[in-house]
């Protein structure tokens, strides 16, 4: 177990001995993996903020119930009474046709071309807010009580919000498949600079396999390489990110006090940039271990 | 320690370097493998310490069958060999202390320990005062001794030796010769591929003699 500890701790100091003797190379290999890593987090981060933003300031839907004009002070009752015995309404507000027309007059400047009507042509209508605000649910609910005596329409002011679900649909697509080619280029990166490396140490490599080293002991400080590299990468992406957000958010805060709004960009959470940094470090790993068994396996005899 | 039966090495390509060999060396023996060149000597070096695999036959070492052995199980029969090669294989970019401390480092050995047994490998092979030294910088005579110093460094019970004496003059190879012996004197097997006819005299070994890949009687 001490053994154990003490090779891999050795790989280890290896590995960080490597980078720190060429330093500029390094970091120029982080920084090519930090970028990579930063396009995704970006995308990743405005759609967060967008799915937030939607969830604080956008309107809960309602679902609007018109009925027809020949309904009866006893239809509207009956209505009223099943909308609130209904297990998935929240809220129902009753809108009578006088009410509404009053409002109309109003909010229009219309009150002229109404006063000539002679009468009423609005129906009475009740407003809902329903307990579950899917888009599915919300549609179900419509045609629910479409189905009912005496309702005329219903409208369900809903297409905002599957217009913004489909975005954001689109959007964590185009993060992924982004996500998914530059994890490949970080794994290509790895793959390629520890082949570098092994050509460069061949005398050392075959000097140690001919004295007894095992594969895993000259794979390991390669593999740590790889994991160090995709860590300090996701570190340099999530750094990049950070700054590029602190910038924003110092232009955002005096752009939108002048509209006597207060908007600021939320940054990538603590879990998110841990989960970042793994996925990276993972991925070197990978990289590393792919390189390092297709590029070691010429040294063995036959 | 060491027994070949029936060995035959037949390169890709159809070069047969050996054929048929059989010998047997036992512990604690000082075996000269004589021939000119191309005779087999490097190859039946190379078969003792798993670096070929014979095509027929089997190489024992230790009881061990290495021909047939898994990859991952090579490396700890190479731990029972010291190895000194024709061209040195020292690693140029590192210093004397580094290049001896290699094959402990491999083992795992803790490094106050490692440090103690490679100053004394170097202390046995008069390098103890270059230890910060490169490799370059040393002589012909002081590198070979310094690949002797990483061969033993780790107590091998069997130290091979493939030419030791090939590029050196007269004086360091009596030198050498010395150390091979003391090496032997205390109990380690010694096998050594050579035409050194002067050397052969000097340290008066049982002499195996290849010819055109057999054993020449």
């Amino acid at each position: 177990m001490k053994n154990w500890l003490r090779q891999h701790w050795r790989g280890l100091a290896l590995t960080l001995a490597r980078l720190a003797r060429t330093p500029l190379a390094s970091a120029f290999n982080i920084g090519v993996v930090g970028v990579a890593l930063a396009l995704p987090l970006v995308f990743y981060v405005i759609l967060e903020n967008l799915q937030s933003f939607a969830q604080d300031k956008a309107p809960t839907p309602q679902i609007s119930i018109f009925l027809a004009l020949d309904a009866q002070t006893t239809d509207v009752r009956d209505i009223e009474s099943r909308l609130k015995k209904h297990t998935a309404v929240a809220k129902v507000r009753f809108m009578p046709k006088d009410q509404a027309l009053t409002d109309l007059k109003a909010k229009s400047g219309l009150s002229d071309v109404i006063a000539s009507l002679g009468r009423n042509p609005l129906p009475d209508g009740f407003v809902i807010d329903a307990k579950e605000n899917a888009p599915a649910a919300l549609e179900k609910l419509r045609d629910e009580f479409k189905a009912w005596p005496k309702v005329d329409y219903v409208q369900l002011d809903s297409t905002w919000a599957q217009r913004l679900d489909a975005t954001l649909k689109l959007g964590r697509l185009i993060v992924l498949v982004l996500a998914a080619l530059l994890a490949f280029a970080l794994v290509a990166v790895t793959f390629n600079t520890i082949r570098l490396q092994i050509l460069t140490q061949r005398a050392e490599i075959e000097v140690a396999k001919l004295i007894g080293a095992t594969n895993p002991f000259i794979r390991r400080p390669f593999l740590y390489y790889g994991a160090v590299l995709g860590l300090a990468g996701g570190v340099t992406a999530w750094l990049i990110v950070w700054a590029g957000l602190w910038l924003l958010n110092d232009r955002l805060g005096s752009l939108t006090q002048l509209y006597g709004a207060s908007i600021t960009l939320l940054h990538v959470s603590a879990p998110d940039a841990a989960s970042l940094c793994l996925f990276a470090s993972g991925l070197g790993w990978l990289g590393a271990w792919l390189s390092a068994s297709r590029n070691l396996a010429e040294f063995d005899p036959e | 320690m060491i027994s070949f039966s029936q060995v035959s090495k037949r390169y890709p390509g159809g070069y047969e370097a050996l054929k048929s060999v059989v010998l047997e060396i036992q512990p604690g023996e000082m075996v000269f493998i004589t021939g000119h060149s191309g005779a087999g000597k490097s190859t039946l070096l190379k078969l003792m310490c798993a670096i070929e695999r014979p095509t027929s036959g089997s190489v024992l070492v230790n009881g061990q069958n290495v021909g047939t052995l898994r990859a991952s199980a090579i490396p700890f029969v190479r731990r029972n060999f010291g190895l000194m090669f024709q061209d040195n294989k020292l690693l140029y970019d590192r210093t004397v202390f580094q290049n001896v401390m290699l094959p402990l480092d491999i083992i795992g050995y803790d490094a106050t320990d490692a440090a103690k047994r490679v100053r004394a490998a170097l202390d046995k092979v008069g390098l103890l005062g270059k230890e910060k030294a490169l490799p370059v910088t040393l002589s012909g005579g002081e590198q070979q001794r310094l690949a002797i110093a990483r061969a033993i460094v780790h107590r091998p019970s069997i130290l091979l030796a493939d030419e030791p004496t090939a590029n050196l003059d007269a004086a360091y190879a009596v030198e050498l010769g010395e150390l091979l012996r003391s090496f032997n004197q205390v109990g380690v097997t010694v096998v050594i591929a050579t035409h050194d006819e002067q050397l052969a005299a000097r340290l008066q070994p049982r002499r195996i003699a290849l010819e055109h890949g057999r054993i020449a009687t």
